[in-house]
């Protein structure tokens, strides 16, 4: 089977619909009952089933803003336009649904936010809103960006290192890991409040890093994509991007990273361990029960007959820079 | 014919071909979010176990509002089923694993919820194949014998769907519950044979 990444991620920049225009085609084919029955227990915490043709009108979208950052080097890929980015997402504390998120974010309160950076360290410290942007100097990154249910993107982020900012507050000795956590605000977040629309997870949601991944340079706070701060679909104010690791890994809205001695427990690994490890790094030989991991779908534009399957390529392309760190390690056994 | 008869066919052609037309062609056209493989293989599995579901409540919904006409659109429904089975498997063919027959082949012994869902197609497209009714009469008695299996097929499909998600099961339980009632409904058939 031939599969070209070339032809792939070259594809014209056809027809990109406006996130507006889709939302109201689904919305239409909602209305005619067909899209399941989540269509008709209406996701938004607000909606009553009278609301079915009015669900989507009083809200106003979130306001992003743009950033000052250095420019990032380019990736010999095409990116996922922005549109796609922002409207394909997992974010399961506003609904399992990929177009659940920019439904029903938009009215995320993201400043007022505190960000505290604690544990294993000498200073600890707590950001707010404005340091969070303004603390280091904003880079881009155009990183691959490979979620585990076998399809892809490429991103431009703007963030700083992670490593950054853990170099400010000084980790002790014992800090062999790092915990982090998402906001948990049932008010806000209707998965949260409802077991139902969250999927069944146990909130708030958390994830973890060795210190060593931690501190990698490809290891990204990200608060903006596309030159402007991150919309709360994609995390607002504040998240991770491990570009070598499932997507999963990169936890969003984060209010609390912690320096601990021993492993954290991290959420998909509690629901399902013998489907999601700890170290979850993209890996073509290793087989998700649910999805074949050798190959992905890149989603650029372009519509049903994109030919954009491709193979997935070991820590997802980043293996130069972070094979080492799993030198010693069976990655079958510790997927 | 008679008129209600003939105005409900129409009704059921179009609907069911409008809906499944316009999602391929805003797919196409890239116009149904930043994934429309995703997107029409949820809108045709869907479409055909509403349709399944559909298909067997007629006789149940025949017999409790005393509308005998009803049943002769039976077999439009259960076809419809069919085809939008049809285009599901398709799609997963060309549109998620772009024909790479290999994998198509690797995806239905390896993964549980896969096998299910071809267990239920291959079903259907026997059903599908034996609904004219020429082959019915040839078929005599065993035709009804091989159109019971539609009741496993509707159980598989259901079963296919609940593996499928990854977590929140509460859609596939809900449908669940609806598939046993109308399999509770018949048990006397269950039991008889
Ligand atoms: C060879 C046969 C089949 C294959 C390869 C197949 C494949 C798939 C795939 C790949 C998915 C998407 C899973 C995901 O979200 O990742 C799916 C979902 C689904 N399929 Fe099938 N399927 C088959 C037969 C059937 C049949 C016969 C039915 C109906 C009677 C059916 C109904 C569904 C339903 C209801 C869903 C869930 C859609 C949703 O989550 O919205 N499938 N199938």
């Amino acid at each position: 089977m031939k599969k070209s990444i070339g032809s792939a991620v070259n594809l014209p920049e056809c027809s990109v619909t406006d996130e507006s225009v889709y939302l109201a085609r689904r919305t239409m084919l909602k209305q005619l009952g067909f899209v399941g029955a989540t269509g008709l227990l209406a996701t938004s915490s607000q909606a009553s089933p009278l609301d079915w043709f009015s669900s989507n009108k009083d809200k106003t979208p979130f306001k992003t803003t743009p950033l000052t950052f250095n420019k990032g080097s380019p990736l010999d890929e095409t990116l996922t336009p922005e549109a796609k980015v922002t409207s394909h997402n997992n974010f399961y504390e506003f609904g399992t649904s990929k177009s659940d998120p920019v439904e029903n974010a938009q009215q995320l309160q993201v400043n007022p936010w505190q960000l505290r950076i604690e544990g294993e360290c000498e200073n600890p410290i707590t950001l707010d809103y404005d340091q969070l942007l303004s603390m280091f100097t904003l880079q881009e990154r155009i990183y691959r960006f490979r979620c585990v249910e076998a399809w892809s993107m490429v991103i431009p982020w703007i963030g700083f290192p992670l490593a950054d900012l853990l170099k400010k507050v000084q980790p002790t000795s014992k800090a062999k890991f790092v915990a982090f956590q998402t906001l948990y605000d049932p008010k806000q977040m209707p998965g949260q409040a409802s077991r139902r629309i969250g999927g069944g997870i146990d909130y708030p949601y958390v994830e973890g890093l060795r210190i060593d991944e931690a501190v990698n340079d490809l290891t990204l706070l990200s608060v903006g994509l596309y030159g402007k701060t991150l919309p709360p679909q994609n995390g607002a104010p504040i998240r991770l991007v491990v570009p070598w690791k499932y997507g999963f890994k990169s936890i969003k809205s984060i209010v609390s990273i912690r320096l601990v001695e021993k492993m954290p427990p991290t959420t998909w690994n509690i629901l399902a361990p013998n489907e999601y490890g700890f170290y979850a790094n993209v890996n073509p030989n290793v087989d998700h029960p649910r999805w074949s991991q050798a190959s992905e779908r890149r989603l650029t534009s372009g519509g049903l007959f994109a030919r954009n399957r491709i193979d997935t390529l070991p820590f997802n392309g980043y293996g130069e820079q972070v094979a080492e760190l799993y030198r010693n390690m069976n990655l079958t056994k510790h997927f | 014919m008679r008129r209600d008869t003939l105005t409900l066919k129409v009704l059921i052609h179009a609907i069911s071909l409008t809906l499944l037309i316009n999602v391929y062609y805003m797919a196409i056209t890239d116009q149904l979010g930043a994934d429309p493989v995703e997107y029409v293989l949820h809108f045709t599995g869907i479409g055909a176990l509403n349709l399944l579901i559909l298909s067997l409540a007629v006789t149940p919904l025949t017999k409790y509002i005393k509308k005998p006409f009803l049943m002769q659109n039976r077999r439009l429904v259960g076809l419809y089923a069919f085809l939008y089975a049809l285009c599901h498997v398709l799609s997963f063919w060309a549109f998620e694993i772009q024909f790479n027959l290999a994998l198509f082949f690797e995806e239905i012994i390896e993964r549980p919820y896969i096998t299910v869902g071809m267990v239920a197609f291959i079903i259907l497209v026997l059903l599908a194949i034996t609904s004219w009714s020429v082959v019915k009469k040839r078929m005599g008695r065993r035709w009804q014998k091989l159109h019971n299996w539609v009741y496993l097929a509707i159980l598989l499909g259901g079963i296919h769907f609940y593996w499928s998600v990854k977590a929140s099961v509460t859609e596939p339980v809900i449908y669940g519950v609806i598939i046993t009632l109308l399999l509770f409904l018949r048990k006397r058939k269950f039991l008889h044979s």
